[in-house]
């Protein structure tokens, strides 16, 4: 188990979810969890808080979890996600509001040299705060 | 500390320059030689936005504790090329 913050990746995509999430693992190496996930439950272009809520469980912990989104539905829909789950957890998650691919890559390097979860949403968000 | 790559500052090194930097204490500056801005080492996006070219030389500095240590460490690292072993 890796002691670093894990990183979600939520498309409307699972091709781009996946391809963002093997970036990551290309790029950044294997020091930092990474789930992801994308399409509605028909397998069709969208996102299903179900398999959202999957992915965050798959890798959360304690030292917290950076979700990544695409457009519209997969924010609102990750924050639903993120309401669903036990106060605990829900703490030490953060939605950042970044590119998804470059956000995903910028957040995990900051992840792998062991950032908190609050430098590894500005290292994501660097990019667009321009 | 000066040196000449063999590569641009693309982005799979940019991240394993940062993910090295931040092992370190000290405060790790970067910059294309010449360039007037220092930029900080440990910023992934501050450092794929560097864009080094090819051939070109980049500069370190660092302060602290364990400066030495840094930059003698990124600048093996840019001399190697970025090999992919990382630990």
């Amino acid at each position: 188990m890796s002691g670093n913050v894990g990183i979600v990746i939520v498309s409307h995509s699972i091709d781009v979810a996946k391809g963002a999430a093997d970036m990551v693992r290309q790029m950044v190496g294997e020091d930092v969890q990474v789930a992801f996930c994308g399409g509605n439950a028909e397998g069709g272009l969208g996102t299903d808080v179900a398999l959202i809520l999957q992915a965050i469980n798959s890798i959360w912990s304690p030292k917290g979890v950076a979700v990544m989104v695409d457009l519209g539905g997969a924010e609102t829909n990750s924050e639903m996600a993120v309401e669903m789950l036990p106060a605990e957890k829900r703490g030490s998650i953060v939605i950042c509001n970044a590119p998804i691919v470059e956000g995903a890559v910028m957040a995990a390097a900051e992840a792998a040299g062991g950032g908190s979860l609050e430098r590894v949403r500005a290292a994501a968000e660097e990019l667009s705060a321009g | 500390m000066k040196l000449v790559h063999a590569v641009g500052m693309h982005a799979r090194p940019a991240v394993k320059l940062t993910k090295l930097a931040k092992r370190f204490r000290a405060r790790i500056a970067v910059r294309v030689a010449g360039a007037e801005e220092w930029i900080d080492a440990k910023s992934v996006a501050k450092v794929m936005a560097m864009r080094a070219p090819c051939d070109s030389t980049i500069e370190f500095v660092a302060t602290g504790a364990d400066a030495q240590a840094a930059v003698g460490a990124l600048t093996a690292l840019v001399a190697a090329d970025f090999p992919d072993a990382d630990g």
